[in-house]
């Protein structure tokens, strides 16, 4: 035996520090070796990557795990299955469940779950008790379990001078605090992007004022305070020109975005179909293409699912009943491959290391891909075309708006911990 | 022609289509035994989530004048079980063996919904704030037996447009044969945008009641002032309602006309209800014989023909 | 009314084609009068007696008949009605039908001899139809029938009363009739 567990062979690989044919041998978790011609030898696993990319595995700083309390659309596993299935080696799983990640504890139990999942799992806290508003979480106490990363998302911190003492408190801890933007007052009762479609399809609107209002405040606390902030699911062509111009002027903010948001607009709510409903909401043409623009040029610095699965019933109800999100982990980089115009190695970026380093996992994910490193890793076909088919994903929900959309590019392997927990688009547990 | 759901299945063709055909349905209506075997053996469901009589009872009393067999599911009954999905509720229905169903729902949409999981016709009879289409051809009926052609009349129609269904049916249906459109509302009971609508918006009505020929009063609904969009009921009514001194400036030959039911002393004071260029029993009394050709359109031998819009 | 229904003209699409002239003009008025002396005489003068049309084609002819009666009888005005059937009709879902135009009876039919009056006669379908129609009005006393032409192939016990003409036709020709004559031919269907 001469000790490779599993070698990937015949692959381009890809990562932050440029491209290069090779194969990668691994044992143990960790890379040991990357040259061309590897010899496998016997009792090794080798994964097939002629014609594909080899690539760091991909992150996402934002999904709903729903565990604990939302298991019959999701849990831990189904959920770390399908971003396996999608090239994801590590997700953030945020903490509205119930009860919200708001305590070691549940943290903990969060953590303790993720240890037997198919992908690394870890966790985002609150930043707030109950997600309320009214009182700051026992961030600290988080960040010792490892916590890099605290949000109230399903919500945003209304009151100003509270969302001042987390930043300042943060900046002490070496944590960063997200901020899913919405102003309450102004987007009460609203369904869907404010807008020409909402006028004509008789819907209380979500004017894009209400997430820029507090992205214009909360870049004004990080000048006030100088600790960093991440924008999660930026939607608006004001939000990104605020960021910006912050970061123009050297502003510690970062920003996100979904898929959905640089490829669907409000336009689709005229089904009434609840599948398109997700919060913030679909917005312009001209939104869509500020994404698009903003994920081109590096303003916003990582696409990030927001993956919100919710049961078949839920998203049955009429649509001001039915519950916002989308799927998002099977189906982002074949979105990010199909739509965006730029070259792979932008698209991982946006997928793999920008997110890494924001989310603190720079140590572990997101590359470069080098003998020493943890063996994370995504073997990605950018030319297999496949058609999203709801009843085939892996997630325990169907709720996905690209039902029968064609997409290039899927990941064919995905190596979590020097595990190869999906060959050949099938998950191996 | 399957589902009615919006004027737009309809078009400017298929509106004329419908008015044509209730000239036939208001003479049967009129005999002594108002009754045709047109739809016998057909059965009818209304399904009302949101409680609303005269509409309800005006597309029964038209399914019985068809001879159709009718079915009342409707949630103050209690016969709507409100713990059951709405999907469930529907496919139950459908398996009793129904031609159509009659919607009405306090969601916008709904009638979209219903139509994507059952095979019978569904006809919108009002979700939400978004359409309502037998009530705008019923009023494209009443004005068009008063003045004829809509072509070219100036229409107004008056109040809380954003949260009108009867609104956006109607502006869609009388800017489809031609009307001249005019929006006259507060800006704060206005739609977010207007992009697209044909329509001219003013917020003064004073400014414009001479030259109308037809003035159409929106039910202003006592939430709105809960929800800071206007100050007060007796404001609007100063400054929107049709007053006396407002009737006196209406053309002699213009119609007054609303959907009901009326708030007498908002929008309408009862001496404008009671004028004689109202036309509102009329709306009434249309409504059942445009639903009837509605119904005979969808279920009965005008099923098969293509008319207007997009299906 | 039948004819159009049957041969699919439009809106589903067909061109009549003439083959055979059968009535002329003098042909179709000496009939209307003969008609009208033999409604009189049936019914031992015209009271009680009323006539209606069936939409479309028996229309105009019962105005010519009711013309004809008032210089038969004397400047005796019948009544005269319109009746629509499509509501009536015993094939409804399986051809599209819209009423061709609003049925127009301004008397009360109850005790009355009732005259109807079509263009054709074909499977009889439409007399029976207008049958139950009438119904509805009220309870003639009797119903006769009038029509120009009866060109056989009965699928109902339906017999006319009164006949301009009787010509044998195959089951696929088409018979018109218009102001100034009769003629059989068939529907071409236009290329889709």
């Amino acid at each position: 035996m001469n000790g490779h567990a599993l070698v990937i062979r015949g692959g381009e690989v890809v990562d932050e520090r440029g491209r290069r044919s090779a194969d990668v041998a691994i044992r143990a978790g960790a890379i040991t070796a990357v040259e061309p011609g590897i010899d496998a030898g016997p009792g090794v696993q080798v994964l097939d990557a002629t014609g594909c990319i080899v690539t760091p595995g991909l992150v996402d700083l934002h999904t709903h795990l729903r565990e604990p309390g939302g298991e019959a659309a999701e849990t831990v596993e189904t959920g770390s299955r399908a971003a396996a299935l999608g090239g994801y080696t590590a997700v953030v799983a945020m903490p509205n469940t119930d009860p919200p990640i708001d305590s070691a504890a549940v943290a903990r139990q969060v953590l303790e779950l993720g240890r037997a999942a198919l992908c690394d799992v870890r966790v985002a806290g609150a930043i707030t008790v109950g997600r309320k508003g009214a009182q700051l979480a026992p961030i600290a106490e988080l960040a010792e379990l490892g916590v890099r990363l605290f949000t109230d998302d399903g919500a945003g911190v209304q009151d100003a001078r509270l969302m001042r003492r987390a930043l300042q408190y943060s900046l002490a801890l070496g944590v960063t605090l997200a901020q899913h933007c919405e102003d309450a007052s102004l987007a009460e009762g609203g369904q869907m992007h404010e807008g020409a479609w909402s006028s004509r399809l008789g819907m209380q609107g979500i004017p894009a004022e209400a997430e820029e209002l507090m992205v214009m405040r909360d870049i004004a606390l990080v000048r006030l305070t100088g600790a960093p902030v991440h924008f999660l699911h930026l939607s608006t062509a004001g939000s990104i020109a605020m960021v910006r111009a912050a970061k123009e002027q050297g502003l510690p903010v970062t920003a996100e975005a979904a898929p959905h948001h640089f490829t669907l607009t409000h336009a689709e709510a005229k089904s009434f179909d609840p599948v398109y409903k997700v919060n913030p909401p679909l917005r312009t043409d001209e939104d869509v293409a500020a994404v698009r623009r903003g994920l081109a040029d590096r303003v916003i610095d990582a696409i990030a699912t927001d993956h919100a699965p919710h049961t078949q019933e839920a998203k049955e109800a009429p649509w001001d009943e039915a519950p916002p999100g989308m799927l998002g982990l099977e189906t982002a980089l074949g979105l990010a491959l199909t739509e965006l115009d730029m070259p792979i190695e932008a698209v991982l970026a946006l997928l793999s290391w920008q997110p890494a380093r924001i989310a603190g996992l720079g140590a572990e994910h997101g590359g470069p891909i080098v003998p020493g490193r943890p063996a994370n890793l995504a073997v990605i076909d950018p030319s297999e075309r496949w058609t999203v088919q709801p009843e085939r994903l892996a997630s325990r929900a169907r709720n996905t708006p690209y039902a029968g959309r064609t997409l290039t590019g899927r990941a064919r392997h995905t190596v979590v911990r020097g595990e190869a927990v999906v060959v050949g688009g099938e998950a191996q547990r | 022609m399957k589902h009615l759901l919006s004027i737009e299945d309809l078009g400017a063709d298929g509106i004329n289509e419908v008015m044509r055909l209730s000239d036939s349905f208001v003479e049967v209506s009129e005999r002594a035994i108002p009754r045709v075997p047109a739809l016998r053996g057909k059965t009818v469901v209304s399904l009302f989530y949101e409680d609303s009589t005269r509409t309800r009872l005006s597309f029964e009393t038209a399914a019985k004048r068809l001879s159709a067999d009718t079915m009342t599911f409707s949630v103050s009954s209690s016969s709507v079980n409100k713990g059951e999905s709405l999907r469930d509720t529907v496919e139950t229905i459908e398996a009793m063996g129904i031609d159509a169903v009659v919607v009405r729902h306090k969601s916008s949409g709904v009638p979209w919904r219903i139509a994507s999981w059952v095979e019978a016709s569904v006809i919108n009879a009002g979700d939400g704030w978004h359409q309502h289409p037998t009530q705008a051809l019923l009023d494209c009926y009443t004005i068009r037996s008063r003045k004829g052609d809509l072509g070219g009349l100036r229409i107004a129609v008056v109040g809380d447009i954003m949260h009108s269904r009867v609104a956006r049916s109607d502006v869609e249906a009388f800017a489809a044969l031609g009307a001249e459109v005019l929006l006259v509302a507060p800006p704060t009971l206005l739609p977010a945008s207007l992009d697209g609508w044909p329509v001219k918006v003013t917020h003064s009505l004073d400014e414009v009641i001479g030259d109308l020929d037809v003035i159409y009063l929106l039910r202003i609904q006592r939430e709105r002032m809960t929800e800071a969009l206007l100050p007060s009921l007796r404001e609007y009514r100063a400054i929107y309602g049709l007053t006396p001194e407002r009737l006196r400036a209406l053309r002699s030959d213009a119609l007054v006309m609303h959907p009901g039911p009326m708030n007498r002393g908002v929008e309408i004071d009862a001496e404008a209800a009671e004028d004689p260029r109202s036309v509102i029993t009329a709306q009434v009394s249309n409504g059942v014989a445009v639903r009837m050709a509605v119904l005979y359109l969808l279920l009965g031998s005008g099923a098969d023909l293509v008319i207007g819009g997009d299906q | 009314m039948a004819e159009r229904e049957r041969t699919g003209m439009p809106p589903r699409g067909g061109v009549f084609v003439p083959r055979t002239r059968v009535m002329d003009a003098d042909d179709m008025r000496r009939a209307v009068t003969r008609i009208a002396h033999e409604i009189v005489e049936r019914n031992h003068g015209l009271e009680g007696v009323a006539v209606i049309g069936l939409q479309t084609g028996g229309v105009p002819l019962a105005r010519r008949l009711h013309d004809a009666l008032a210089s038969v009888g004397d400047g005796v005005d019948v009544p005269l009605g319109a009746l629509d059937v499509a509501f009536y009709r015993d094939d409804i879902g399986l051809r599209p039908v819209l009423p061709e135009a609003v049925t127009d009876i301004p008397f009360d039919l109850t005790g009355l001899t009732v005259v109807l009056v079509d263009d054709v006669l074909f499977t009889g379908r439409t007399v029976r139809a207008a049958l139950n129609a009438l119904n509805d009005y009220g309870r003639p006393m009797a119903v006769q029938l009038a029509v120009m032409i009866d060109r056989g192939h009965r699928q109902l016990p339906i017999r006319p009363d009164f006949v301009g003409k009787n010509i044998p036709t195959r089951f696929g020709e088409q018979v018109d009739v218009a102001d100034d004559g009769v003629t059989i031919g068939e529907i071409v269907r236009r290329q889709p």
